[in-house]
């Protein structure tokens, strides 16, 4: 109790002497085994913590107190305690695991394993495995409907993207998407999922209650070969209204007219950029460049890149704690 | 026999539960040679499954697939032994399968082409690398999923150039491929601006792989044999027959690197490629056969995940609409190559990067950095549209 006042002390007065509320972004580094912390007040590292080998998907749990993150050559996640910057538990994913993600009380955990072709549930409080579903060949993009009731699976090497019941654990429709369909993203009123496709190089749009496509987002970017262009991670605003989707080899971020679903703005950001996250307020979002080893800061009411923060070696995920 | 009837029974359980309709079958044949060429180097040395181990996979995982869309998959193999008439042979598969992929050499699958052509049988081809069967030999019912011969030559010929290996010392085998092999490497060289400075043939004298003290031998032999050479930077081997490129590293009479049929190898796969996804496939593979996967088990992969990809995209297990489906401009694969694989149309034949490997890490990966192409990059690897001899009809 003590502390918490303390801490919500200085919050307010954090809140007071800066232009900005402080944020804290913890990014994953695939090849160096490490996770970057960066303050974003100071837009600067300020922690580096070791985990596992090949940490990859990274979430804060829903009461901000730890950091999740897939170690996928160990076979588990690890849990980060934020106020130690330790990895003090493990939980039990199964083999391989990439991308997760939870229920809106922060008590399951639903896990991709790219090897064995299913999703795991893990209770996050008894820290034991639930169940698995059978999905199709190479899990990889998970995502929940903001109503809790469906989970999205999205599998590399069959395409699909699955809907699952959270219910009855069972798929109830499997939707065909472009060829390595790697992130799904629902808008916050559930009006829309995007899917990603690698190597289609298109963003599939889905009516989540049809379950059928209704529109692709194309990209074309002039100087640029097609094989390049890789839509990989996908933040939407709060309102619906622009979508953000890293682009990977092509180094750019496509901002997207979430109403029509055109692209506005290509931003150049750094090599083969993977994954990204709005800050709390969204007025930034933050974005990891795979092989220049940086994270690309973007003003998102000006649609611009004003900051590069130098990370860990291939950073891939990023997540900020919501408040 | 017995195995695949199993198969089959397990998924129609899984698929009667959740469809009333009756599935869609997909039958794919496989035809290829019995016995196995043999390698100098022992770990290398293929296995009886070489190739059909990588199509057998793909048909695991398109059945995987396949159970969301009724479809299931079935692989019927036959393996010619000397003598048999690969005609025949073909008939009788395309009795069975509507597609056939094939792991043949180029006269026997123009014969199987040939055969299959008027019942409109389409066959992927797998294994052969000539580039004869692409260009004047070229087939409209043969889609070429192995890569050239040229591409291959390219691919290597792209590194070296760029490493600023640019003065080569080309050493060709005496058998037929290792000829045709040194004359994709020449075009090669001209092409990005290396320089041959000279030529030595090793002549095959007959003589086993594998002796009881053959390296004392060897150590002899090789550096005597590349002695008082011009200047040069890479040693570049054309020996498909495997009879001397593996004896050539660290044997040279001049310390310098080889490349070729030896040393730094382009290839459509290897067991050691791990990016892109890449490891998934590789774990996957090694499960279900209890080895490591080769290109040519990459290569019936391919072929048989570009059958499922046509049937999941057409709803249809209609061999036509397959093979139209993969002819469309807009269709694509993906293959763990990085980037998508599509077809060339003026030839059928699949493009795709090609990597570059020392044999136990990936050294590369072409086409490189900088060599570009109005269409594709992938392009600039093999015969372009402009220089085609096919004529497809």
């Amino acid at each position: 109790m003590w502390r918490r006042c303390l801490l919500s002390g200085m919050a307010v007065w954090l809140a007071a002497t800066s232009p900005a509320l402080a944020f804290v972004a913890y990014v994953s580094n695939e090849k160096s085994n490490t996770v970057s912390v960066i303050d974003t007040d100071k837009w600067a590292v300020t922690h580096t913590i070791k985990v596992g080998q090949r940490p990859r998907g990274i979430e804060f749990t829903k009461n901000g107190k730890f950091v999740m993150v897939a170690v996928g050559d160990d076979d588990k996640i690890e849990v980060i305690d934020t106020a130690t910057h330790q990895v003090v538990d493990s939980l039990p994913s199964g083999p391989d695991p990439e991308l997760f993600t939870q229920d809106a009380a922060g008590k399951l955990l639903y896990v991709a394993n790219e090897n064995d072709n299913t999703v795991t549930i893990i209770d996050l409080e008894k820290r034991v495995r639930l169940g698995d579903i059978q999905v199709g060949v190479e899990p990889e993009g998970m995502a929940l409907s903001p109503d809790g009731k469906i989970l999205i699976n999205t599998s590399e090497t069959t395409n699909m993207a699955h809907f699952i019941d959270t219910a009855t654990r069972e798929i109830v429709a499997n939707v065909l998407v472009d060829a390595r369909p790697r992130y799904a993203e629902f808008k916050r009123d559930s009006s829309e999922l995007w899917v990603s496709s690698e190597i289609g190089g298109t963003v599939s749009i889905l009516d989540p209650a049809k379950r059928t496509i209704t529109g692709k987002i194309e990209f074309n970017i002039p100087g640029l070969r097609r094989e390049a262009i890789q839509p990989v991670g996908i933040a939407i605003t709060k309102d619906g209204k622009t979508g953000f989707i890293a682009l990977g080899p092509a180094n750019r971020v496509a901002v997207v007219d979430a109403t029509t679903h055109k692209v506005t703005k290509y931003l150049l950001v750094g090599q083969r950029v993977w994954h990204m996250a709005f800050t709390p307020d969204e007025k930034y979002l933050l974005v990891t460049n795979g092989v220049s080893n940086d994270v690309s800061v973007i003003d998102v009411p000006a649609q611009k890149v004003i900051k590069t923060i130098q990370v860990g070696e291939l950073p891939w995920g990023i997540t900020f704690a919501q408040p | 026999m017995i195995r695949w009837l199993i198969g089959a029974i397990g998924l129609s359980i899984v698929a009667s539960s959740a469809f009333a309709a009756d599935p869609i079958d997909i039958r794919v044949g496989y035809l290829g040679q019995a016995g196995i060429k043999s390698k100098l180097s022992l770990v290398e040395q293929p296995s009886e499954n070489d190739g059909i181990a990588g199509a057998r996979l793909a048909i695991e995982d398109n059945n995987t697939t396949g159970k969301f869309l009724n479809q299931r998959f079935f692989l019927e193999e036959i393996r010619l032994k000397d003598g048999e008439d690969v005609a025949k042979a073909a008939m009788a598969l395309a009795d069975r399968n509507g597609i056939i992929i094939a792991d043949l050499p180029a006269d026997a699958l123009l014969k199987a082409a040939d055969a299959l052509r008027d019942r409109k049988t389409v066959l992927l081809n797998a294994g052969a690398i000539d580039d004869r069967l692409r260009e004047q030999d070229c087939r409209a019912n043969v889609i070429h999923v192995a890569p050239t011969r040229s591409m291959l030559a390219d691919a290597l010929a792209q590194y070296l150039v760029w490493k600023q290996w640019k003065r080569w010392l080309l050493v060709v085998g005496s058998h037929e491929p290792d000829k045709l092999y040194a004359d994709a490497l020449r075009r090669a060289a001209t092409r990005f601006g290396a320089k041959i400075v000279q030529e030595r043939v090793f002549e095959d004298t007959g003589g086993a792989r594998r002796t009881d003290s053959g390296v004392t031998l060897i150590q002899r032999q090789m550096p005597v044999f590349t002695q008082a050479a011009p200047a040069y930077d890479v040693l570049v081997a054309a020996d498909e027959s495997e009879v001397f490129a593996s004896y050539l590293p660290y044997r040279t009479w001049d310390p310098r690197p080889i490349a070729g049929s030896a040393g730094l190898v382009p290839t459509s796969w290897d067991a050691a490629h791990d990016q892109w996804g890449a490891i998934q496939i590789q774990n996957r593979f090694v499960k279900l056969n209890s080895r490591r996967m080769t290109a040519r088990d990459m290569q019936a992969w391919t072929a048989a995940r570009m059958i499922g990809e046509a049937t999941s995209r057409t709803n249809s297990g209609d061999p036509k609409s397959v093979f139209d489906f993969l002819k469309r401009p807009d269709f694509s694969v993906a293959a763990f190559k990085g980037q998508r694989l599509t077809l060339r149309d003026w030839n059928l034949q699949l493009r795709q990067p090609i990597l570059l490997v020392d044999g136990r890490m990936i050294v590369s990966v072409s086409p490189q950095e900088g060599f570009l192409h109005q269409y594709s990059e992938l392009d600039t690897l093999g015969v372009d549209r402009p220089e085609t001899k096919c004529k497809l009809n």
